[in-house]
């Protein structure tokens, strides 16, 4: 590249240039931000601005610019120079928008933005233009993994979209848990009675496409590589192998009925007259396709009363059943009593439920199962006592208060779904000579998980395991509060029942999700990108392998396993794989990873370039590292609503907590801060943070800074570690000021002026 | 009467949903209702000594077929008819209207209790109103005060002497209307004529119901 020329452009607009002395900031960029070339523009952001701004690239080979103005997160297009490395000074939100326009006010707001500019113009001298990266895979085929309405609505929706599809199933058919349904809940207008299961439809346009390639009876034996560059080893019928070079993955693989024979209280196997909702649709089906109304298994006779059992060991507080819902078996009980009534309203149908869920448009399904006289009770269920060809249901009506019961031909059990999630990579390593039973089911902090697949789906041959993480109850990872469908591992997404509870509509409409994801993986990839939800950036980690003592945190720590270990136990970064998170650069003890627009650097040269007035100056400097995702937009937001905070905080918006290397808090004290307060997200089961374990990882780093401020002999709470959640925005600045009160309430760092 | 009562339990066997739904006025809906109680919940009778069972039981009585517990039942007796939950029911079940027509269909197949104040006062203001087309106030509560004999009546109309003076004073009251006389309708006979062709009417409806 060229030789290296800064250039600084401080806007006078949005009212930046009444509120602060922009030649003062000028005078500033150019001594001590020492920026070759300085300029003032009365709206930076104008064409005619960023006129000026290219006209400086082109012809005066500018190829740093810090751009003083408004925030990094505003004017994203008009300040679009993707061939120089680019810094922004936050002037508007980040100073004039969160001071008052007072006289007393002017001094410090003036410093701030002062510091603001000698920021920018720090960080963007420490920063590279990013060239992205070059090991790119091009391959742009979408594998699917699981042939049900998940997995089939995603294929089709790929090729809609003009994607090559590899669809693998191991059953010798489509259609998944579909195809088992005599009909399924309507998805349309006026959602009063069963439809068309559907399957045969999405069958025949997948064997008419000619994008999309099945395998059926066939599993993946080995999925090796990274986004857009994956290659797969699929096992087939004839115990052959087929290799399918593949851009990015979705597991669809479903889910399977709880077992019904894990509850013996309702003489499940014990009489053929209660049966699970799969048995109950293979009933309707037989007898739909003899042209006769659904007959009891004991002996044939046309059932006149059926009772389903709703929540049957789901929902369970016990600890011994399923915890959660399934999300669709109340529908499809109610789909289940209209075959009956449908058929002849004289058979009795009761629902014997403690709430009824019916998401979706299920509520007016619900209201015509009503309005067909199916009647609903609500009632918990303890016992089914078989006597002959008859059961009695033994239940407690909770509106009545009292034990009661009701005859019934035929039991239906609601049972709940359990996840095809393959193997749990994150459980403790079971003793090898257990037994199946119990390494099928593993006991988890006191809740049964029941795994359904103990093999594996993909057979990754990632260090982190063969499979994908397994989130609550089992189920397989997803990124649950900001972007379903996205996993832990870069390129392959989930969709469907496997990844939580749903219905068919919501699978469908998932499957579409991560159609769309999975192929903006594969095009960024390509382009040597990242993928979410740093989309689009060209940055990527790399090693100073001379510096690496082989601690292997990076390898440990990276939360989507994008970092290998080579020959020699150095780690190998497979940039495809990875989101651009930092936590690696975090975790690095010796500081040897870095990106080209992100590093340690970046943020420590900012650190050190704001300046630090002496300790009787009575004004204390306080660092905030936010992070980029929630707390950084909170902040803007914050200035947007003109809610002031405290003039003497710094803020340096960073990528996730877990990037947060402790050299900059150590740094930031021994250079006289005050204090020094981290801005991330929850962490935790419940997390927000974009990285799933940034955040956590950055705080288990954090807890570790109490020590080294025992050794400055500091007061703990000078490091200071908020949640923010960017809905914050109201609370936020009460927040900083109360913290900026508790410093003040220190005596000034006696690391001021070393 | 009760041979009613025994040749509806006769008719309709095991079914009192159906028997509810054929015959109580608006009892179509007690299966529409989802049980989310908050009819009961907004029922300000509820607590009340005689409310044994709010709108959401006396709807799972019938459902769950308690033909007697749901007959021998003081809810019904007790509604206001203040139409909070009859607004508030998220499933839109009018349910001051099921209330009412389940009490009236047990008082005509005589399961109603004797001397049930509600309906007591139902049947009397009725027969006043219609009379002359309107209430006679001051017979209405004549007639309600002696409802438990003369003695009572007696006490009760002491207890409540200031109140009625008031109530003369400021113009609210005639005296007059207990011999008959005060308010009449201008056309009582046109109201007559009205009220008889709706009794035409439900008769044949109740008719074609039986
Ligand atoms: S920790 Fe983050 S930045 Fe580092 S390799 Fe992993 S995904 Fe990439
Ligand atoms: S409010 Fe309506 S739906 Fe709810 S319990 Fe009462 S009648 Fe039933
Ligand atoms: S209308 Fe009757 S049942 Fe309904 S809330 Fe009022 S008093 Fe209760």
């Amino acid at each position: 590249m060229a030789e290296t020329k800064t250039a600084a452009y401080i806007c006078k607009g949005c009212e930046i240039g009444t509120r602060l002395d922009t030649a003062a900031l000028v005078k500033t960029a150019t001594k001590s931000g020492k920026m070759n070339i300085v300029r003032e523009h009365d709206f930076l952001c104008s064409a005619e601005g960023v006129a000026m701004i290219q006209n400086d690239i082109d012809n005066e080979g500018v190829t740093h610019a810090a751009l003083c103005a408004c925030s990094r997160r505003a004017k994203t297009e008009a300040f679009n120079f993707p061939t120089i490395a680019m810094s922004r000074g936050n002037l508007r939100e980040g100073v004039i928008w969160i001071r008052p326009d007072t006289d007393a006010a002017r001094e410090t707001t003036q410093e701030m933005a002062e510091d603001y500019v000698r920021m920018a113009c720090a960080e963007v001298k420490a920063m590279t233009v990013p060239p992205g990266n070059q090991k790119t895979g091009t391959v742009k085929t979408l594998l699917v993994v699981g042939g049900g309405m998940s997995g089939m609505t995603s294929a089709l929706e790929a090729s809609k979209a003009g994607y090559k599809v590899v669809l693998v199933e191991k059953s010798a058919a489509l259609g998944g848990w579909a195809a088992k349904l005599h009909k399924r809940v309507p998805t349309r207008e006026p959602f009063k009675s069963p439809e068309d299961n559907g399957v045969a439809d999405m069958v025949a346009r997948i064997e008419a496409d000619s994008n999309i390639k099945a395998y059926l009876n066939a599993t993946i034996a080995k999925t090796d590589g990274a986004p857009g560059r994956f290659k797969v080893d699929i096992a087939i019928e004839s115990g052959a192998i087929a290799q399918e070079d593949v851009g990015a993955i979705i597991q669809a693989t479903g889910f399977t009925l709880y077992d019904a024979n894990k509850l013996p209280e309702f003489a499940y196997g014990k009489t053929p007259n209660v049966v699970d909702q799969a048995g109950l649709e293979a009933l309707a089906k037989a007898a739909a396709a003899e042209g006769k109304p659904i007959r009891r298994p004991s002996d044939g006779q046309p059932v006149k009363s059926v009772v389903f059992v709703q929540c049957a060991g789901q929902r369970d507080a016990t600890g011994k059943h399923l915890q959660y819902c399934s999300g669709f078996c109340c529908n499809t009980s109610i789909k289940q009593a209209m075959y009956f009534k449908d058929s002849n309203p004289d058979i009795d149908t009761v629902v014997l439920f403690t709430d009824l869920r019916t998401p979706g448009n299920g509520e007016d399904f619900y209201r015509a199962a009503q309005n067909k006289g199916v009647i609903f009770s609500k009632g918990v269920v303890s016992q089914v006592v078989p006597s002959g060809n008859a059961c009695t249901v033994k239940f407690k009506d909770l509106i009545l208060n009292e034990d009661t019961e009701a005859q019934a031909d035929l039991v239906v059990l609601a049972t709940g779904v359990v996840p095809n999630s393959g193997v749990n990579i994150d459980a403790p390593v079971a003793a090898p000579a257990a037994a199946p039973a119990e390494a099928a089911e593993g006991e988890v902090a006191g809740e049964v998980i029941a795994t359904i697949a103990p093999e594996s789906i993909l057979n990754l041959t990632y260090r982190q395991g063969p499979d994908m993480p397994q989130f609550k109850h089992g189920f397989t990872d997803s990124h649950f509060i900001c972007f379903p469908y996205e996993t832990r591992r870069t390129g392959i997404y989930t969709a469907g029942p496997v990844r939580r509870p749903m219905d068919i509509l919501q699978a469908q409409e998932d499957a579409t999700g991560a159609a769309m994801k999975a192929i903006q993986a594969m095009e960024n990839a390509g382009l040597g990108k990242a993928a979410h939800p740093r989309a689009g950036d060209l940055s990527f980690p790399t090693v100073r392998l001379e510096g690496c003592t082989q601690c292997k945190r990076c390898t440990v720590e990276c939360p989507f396993g994008a970092i290998d270990e080579d020959e020699k136990r150095f780690p190998l970064f497979n940039e495809s794989r990875c989101r651009r998170c930092g936590t690696c650069m975090g975790a690095c003890p010796v500081r040897v990873i870095s990106f080209e627009n992100y590093s340690v650097n970046t943020v420590g040269s900012q650190i050190k370039s704001v300046e630090v007035p002496d300790e009787f100056s009575e004004k204390p400097r306080i660092l905030i590292l936010a992070c980029e995702n929630d707390a950084y937009p909170a902040l803007d937001m914050a200035g947007m609503n003109r809610n002031e905070y405290d003039p003497f905080v710094r803020v340096i918006p960073i990528r996730c907590l877990g990037s947060v290397n402790t050299i900059w808090i150590t740094d930031a004290l021994n250079g006289g801060y005050d204090g020094v307060m981290l801005m991330g997200c929850k962490h935790g089961e419940e997390y927000q943070c974009h990285f799933v374990k940034g955040s956590e990882l950055g705080r288990y780093r954090l807890s570790k800074v109490g020590d080294t401020l025992k050794g400055m002999n500091l007061e703990t709470e000078r490091v200071h570690d908020l949640e923010v959640a960017i809905t914050d925005i109201a609370t936020l600045p009460q927040k900083i000021n109360d913290y900026a009160a508790l410093i003040k309430s220190f005596p000034p760092s006696p690391f001021k002026g070393f | 009467m009760s041979d009613l009562n025994q040749e509806m339990a006769a008719r309709y066997k095991n079914n009192f949903l159906k028997e509810i739904e054929e015959q109580a006025e608006m009892g179509e809906w007690v299966k529409m209702c989802m049980q989310c109680g908050l009819c009961s919940g907004s029922c300000p009778t509820n607590f009340h000594s005689g409310w044994d069972h709010p709108p959401q039981e006396i709807f799972m009585l019938i459902r769950a077929g308690k033909r007697e517990e749901v007959l021998n039942a003081q809810g019904m007796y007790m509604c206001t008819s203040c139409y909070n939950c009859y607004v508030r029911c998220p499933r839109k079940v009018p349910v001051t209207h099921v209330m009412h027509g389940i009490a009236e269909y047990a008082y005509r197949i005589g399961r109603a209790p004797k001397n049930q104040p509600t309906m007591h006062l139902s049947k009397t203001f009725w027969t006043n109103a219609t009379k002359h087309g309107r209430v006679n106030e001051v017979q209405l509560t004549q007639s309600l005060y002696f409802k438990d004999g003369i003695g009572a009546g007696i006490k009760k109309a002491m207890e409540m002497q200031k109140e009625a003076l008031g109530l003369v004073k400021a113009g609210r009251l005639n005296p007059m209307e207990a011999l008959g006389m005060g308010h009449k309708c201008k056309d009582v006979k046109g109201i007559h004529a009205m009220l008889a062709k709706a009794e035409e009417l439900e008769a044949k409806n109740k008719a074609a119901k039986a």
